[in-house]
């Protein structure tokens, strides 16, 4: 990985001081998320709420058209949506309208005078951040589970897989999430963008309905989109619904889009940083 | 009387301010236009697979996200804001300038903002009811349209009033963003009719945050299922819901120990 800090010497770096440094900025997260349990409750619930929404509404359609539809049984959407929240929990990122705040407020000054790459203190964060946020996710699954009673045909090997998969879902959502942040550096209109942005992924990445079910041309577009690899993928891995080659395929595509995607965000990054004018201290 | 007057200023007010920023209207109909076509492409999906929802066919569900829709606009161009505003008062303490006023201050809370370009959700919202009626092709009578306006009426005050409670948790715990949040997405529930949510939610969405009667019942009367036992018990429901949060805030405000002083 190469060090495209911008303002310091890119000195020698060992793979300890990468740990020591995800470690620390890891840490903060975990510290940050303990202190407010009480607004991170909220916050699970504001999260369960939209698939226990889907849930149903997939559950009842299936009911109703004989037992399945897309090639779900209601347990099986009940399944989907709940290992979804898992998925969700994990790939929770960096939103891009932070960036048009750390901007302004000018942290991002202070961010570029560290000698790492603030893309790696936000990688740092957000790893740590999934401790406390799976712990979180522990008691609201297991009730969902007994609420819902859903059906996972899992394998051994598909549990296993499973991780991997989750991990590249974040991997793949955090780079595309700092690409689009990006944005900032060049307008402040970003509101339009942004919800664009979100309205497609929340259409074409199984978030909002998994891809089988959805019309033939949207599983079409969604080939070309980086948005199931981030939620649909993962899910169908656990759900016990890929078959081993599938899942080689999928892993290739997901570190394809984490590759290309990276590759963009320093490409993009280096004119980015020259419009930047540091505001504050 | 004079709470609509001072409505009637207050929001003037607010437009006029608005007014110099006319590109937010383009936004803002960007941005509803989205949720909308977002929305009825969910509902596009579930009509590809079914013919019916919980006993609702298509014509009465695209009802329900009608008024949906509409009564999400309702509180993002009123409710919400005022909300945010008063909640932001009493973190600085500004609070003491609208109490010193010789008016009723739950009143004057509740109408100093006007977000004007969110009447375009409202405007979208009353769109798509009217596609829905046509569809429904039901006898218009004049005990239809007066259920239906005042169902529609008593859930915007219902929805007032559980978000009013929740706001004036702000004199308790200063951060309450996270709950407002959650009310917005427990919302949410209400683009489907809750008649297909298990009980225990179903109970939650009628009883602890009336999504069930500020949406549900509005469109059963507007479908003609709604009965006169239920208006009057959603009637009943309403005053009671309303005197409960009036007393909140009281309770409330005499916590508040004010910033600047």
């Amino acid at each position: 990985m190469s060090t495209a800090a911008p303002s310091a010497q890119p000195g020698r770096t060992s793979l300890r001081d990468w740990i020591d440094m995800y470690v620390v900025a890891g840490r903060q997260a975990v510290m940050e998320a303990l202190q407010y349990r009480a607004a991170n409750v909220m916050f699970m619930v504001h999260v369960l709420i939209e698939p226990v929404i889907y849930l149903v509404v997939w559950s009842t359609v299936a009911n109703t058209q004989g037992g399945q539809i897309g090639g779900y049984t209601a347990a099986q959407f009940a399944g989907y949506y709940i290992i979804w929240t898992l998925v969700r929990q994990f790939n929770l990122t960096l939103g891009p309208y932070n960036f048009n705040w750390r901007i302004k407020e000018g942290r991002l000054a202070a961010e570029l005078l560290r000698p790492v790459h603030p893309i790696q203190t936000d990688l740092g964060f957000y790893l740590g951040y999934k401790i406390p946020q799976t712990l979180y996710w522990l008691p609201m699954g297991v009730l969902l589970w007994f609420l819902f009673k859903p059906e996972i045909n899992a394998q051994l090997w598909q549990i296993l897989a499973f991780p991997l998969a989750l991990m590249f879902a974040f991997f793949v959502r955090f780079t595309f999430m700092w690409l689009l942040g990006l944005v900032c550096f060049w307008t402040e209109k970003i509101d339009a963008l942004f919800e664009l942005y979100f309205t497609l992924e929340l259409l074409f990445s199984g978030r909002l309905v998994p891809l089988e079910v959805m019309p033939a041309w949207a599983q079409s577009v969604a080939a070309f989109l980086p948005f199931q690899w981030t939620f649909y993928f993962p899910i169908e891995v656990l759900l016990g619904r890929v078959q081993p080659a599938e899942f080689g395929w999928g892993f290739l595509i997901q570190v394809g889009w984490v590759v290309g995607g990276y590759a963009l965000v320093m490409f993009v990054w280096k004119h980015a940083i020259k419009r930047f004018t540091a505001v504050g201290s | 009387m004079k709470a609509i007057r001072l409505f009637g200023l207050f929001s003037r007010i607010s437009i006029l301010n608005e007014m110099q920023y006319r590109a937010n209207f383009f936004l803002q109909l960007f941005q509803s236009g989205l949720t909308l076509a977002t929305g009825l492409i969910v509902l596009g999906v579930v009509f590809s697979y079914t013919e019916t929802l919980g006993g609702w066919n298509h014509a009465e569900l695209l009802a329900i996200y009608g008024v949906f829709y509409l009564m999400g606009g309702f509180m993002g161009t009123i409710v919400i804001p005022n909300m945010w505003a008063f909640m932001e008062d009493v973190r600085e303490g500004r609070l003491d300038f609208t109490l010193t006023k010789p008016e009723d201050a739950q009143l004057l809370i509740s109408v100093r903002q006007f977000a004007v370009w969110r009447l375009v959700e409202v405007i979208l919202g009353v769109i798509v009811l009217a596609v829905a009626i046509t569809q429904i092709g039901l006898q218009a009578s004049w005990w239809l349209a007066f259920a239906f306006l005042a169902t529609l009426v008593m859930g915007g005050v219902m929805l007032y009033s559980i978000i009013l409670m929740a706001s004036t948790l702000a004199f308790w715990f200063v951060r309450v963003w996270e709950l407002m949040e959650m009310l917005q997405s427990i919302y949410q529930a209400g683009r489907w009719p809750v008649g297909i949510y298990p009980d225990w939610l179903r109970i939650g969405l009628t009883y602890l945050i009336p999504v069930a009667f500020a949406v549900t019942v509005p469109a059963e009367a507007l479908t003609g299922r709604l009965t006169p036992t239920l208006l009057a018990a959603t009637f009943v429901f309403t005053v009671a819901v309303a005197f409960l949060a009036r007393k909140i805030w009281f309770f409330g405000l005499k916590f508040y120990s004010g910033a600047s002083a």
